[in-house]
């Protein structure tokens, strides 16, 4: 089973050469750190950076330069710096080339959840939104089972939807799945030590498995 | 020339009035008008609506004016960081209109570009689209539905800049910057408070984020904590 580190690093192997890529807040954060050598990217952070940097060394933190996730962050050579309608239109133009962010739940058909628990969580959908529903290549890094043991990976969505149809990869700590656009989850990579078993289990949406499914290579 | 500069956050909002919708500039706490958050503390007006990205924390930038319970409605995209604010919204105490990042910064920048709708995919097929217009265009070659939004409509847009002249003309720094741009040319009255004031014809004109003429007063705030959310630091 993959840890948080473990999901980043494979989804890192997505990113590729000259590519502009949003990383949303949480695990997808982690992917800045394994993306390979030799792979030129500029992460693009939607409180108005293109070219964002690792965090800043002790001492050199500035409050005037955070990430969307309100960290302290750098620039690199090359950066960008715009407003926020900018930083939206770019996304909405899809300029942007991969989108990287968080679920609570996914739906066979490409639906994503990850704003709001009625009564409980509402911390809003920040660019949640916008993102989904412009962004031509979205992956989802996600945990396919809760702490109660409940597959995230669903039929339909359960909790209100942050964007419909939208959704074509996913990356859990069992596997990696491609949403079909007549619907399911295509099994494509096991993480390693999980059989089919395990993810037929923790799968509750339609699950589709054709022929050998290899194990994930990190 | 005309003059802007007034001499403090009491005197640019001295005719803020209870019920009135405020807009306030920044990202987190990256970029908002402390001054003026301090000064409608102060003040006591009652009864706000707030566009504001985020509610800011519990103490410190609007989460100050939330511990007063001045603020009625906040219309924000991401609240995340705030205890109060979040107890007060799942209490019912505060009305919470929460809408997608890029929507905001729209509405706000269409307001500034005099255009009373904008068309936008985010939210489509979500609970936000309930009640709205949606529409069917074809663009980049891809048909698919938008929603129709509108311009804010707000009394005072409240912004934070790093340096502005006495004109109004406006430069920020870094991601300072955020919603301010959008929210200066949003305001009927609009009041920027900087780091540091500087006399006309000092600024590059090239250089300008913000002219001056979207900008009704503005001052030198009397001191800047900046404080930082999330101090995220690596070793040598």
């Amino acid at each position: 089973m993959l840890d948080k580190n473990g999901i980043a690093k494979r989804i890192a192997r997505e990113v590729k050469d000259g590519m502009y890529v949003n990383l949303g807040i949480g695990i997808p954060t982690l992917v800045a750190n394994y993306i390979p050598e030799g792979i030129n990217v500029e992460l693009q952070s939607e409180n108005g950076i293109l070219g964002m940097g690792p965090f800043p060394f002790e001492g050199e933190e500035d409050a005037d330069l955070i990430n969307a996730g309100k960290q302290t962050v750098t620039l690199l050579n090359g950066s960008s710096i715009f407003d926020s309608a900018t930083s939206f239109g770019m996304i909405r133009a899809q300029k942007v080339d991969l989108t990287i962010l968080g679920a609570m739940e996914v739906s066979e058909n490409g639906d994503i959840a990850n704003w709001k628990i009625p009564g409980k969580m509402v911390k809003g959908m920040g660019g949640a939104m916008d993102l989904v529903a412009s962004a031509k290549n979205i992956i989802v890094a996600m945990q396919q089972v809760n702490k109660a043991g409940e597959s995230k990976l669903l039929p339909k969505c359960s909790l209100p939807l942050t964007g419909v149809h939208c959704i074509k990869k996913v990356v859990t700590e069992l596997g990696v799945y491609d949403i079909l656009p007549e619907g399911g989850f295509k099994l494509l990579e096991r993480a390693p030590g999980i059989s089919i078993e395990q993810i037929k289990k923790a799968t509750a949406g339609k699950l589709i498995i054709e022929g050998d499914i290899p194990e994930m290579s990190l | 020339m005309i003059n802007k500069v007034v001499k403090n956050a009491d005197e640019a909002l001295k005719d803020v009035k209870d019920n009135m919708t405020l807009m306030l500039g920044g990202f987190g706490l990256c970029g908002i008008p402390e001054n003026c958050i301090a000064a409608l503390v102060k003040k006591g007006v009652k009864g706000l609506t707030c566009i504001s990205n985020n509610a800011g924390v519990d103490d410190f930038g609007l989460g100050l004016l939330l511990q007063t319970k001045q603020i009625k409605k906040m219309i924000s995209s991401y609240v995340g960081e705030n205890a109060e604010f979040e107890r007060q919204m799942l209490s019912g105490e505060l009305e919470v209109d929460l809408i997608p990042q890029g929507t905001l910064a729209t509405r706000c920048m269409a307001a500034g570009y005099g255009m009373p709708v904008i068309f936008t995919p985010a939210g489509v097929g979500t609970e936000i689209a309930q009640g709205k217009e949606v529409r069917k265009f074809k663009f980049n070659g891809v048909e698919k539905d938008y929603l129709m939004e509108h311009a804010f409509d707000s009394d005072f847009a409240i912004v934070k800049a790093w340096k502005g002249d006495t004109v109004g003309n406006l430069v920020y720094r870094s991601t300072a910057r955020n919603f301010n741009p959008m929210m200066a040319m949003a305001g009927k009255i609009t009041v920027a408070e900087v780091e540091h004031l500087v006399p006309a014809g000092e600024l590059d004109p090239d250089h300008i984020h913000t002219p001056g003429i979207y900008v009704h007063r503005i001052f030198q705030g009397e001191k800047y904590e900046k404080r930082i959310e999330q101090r995220t630091v690596r070793k040598r």
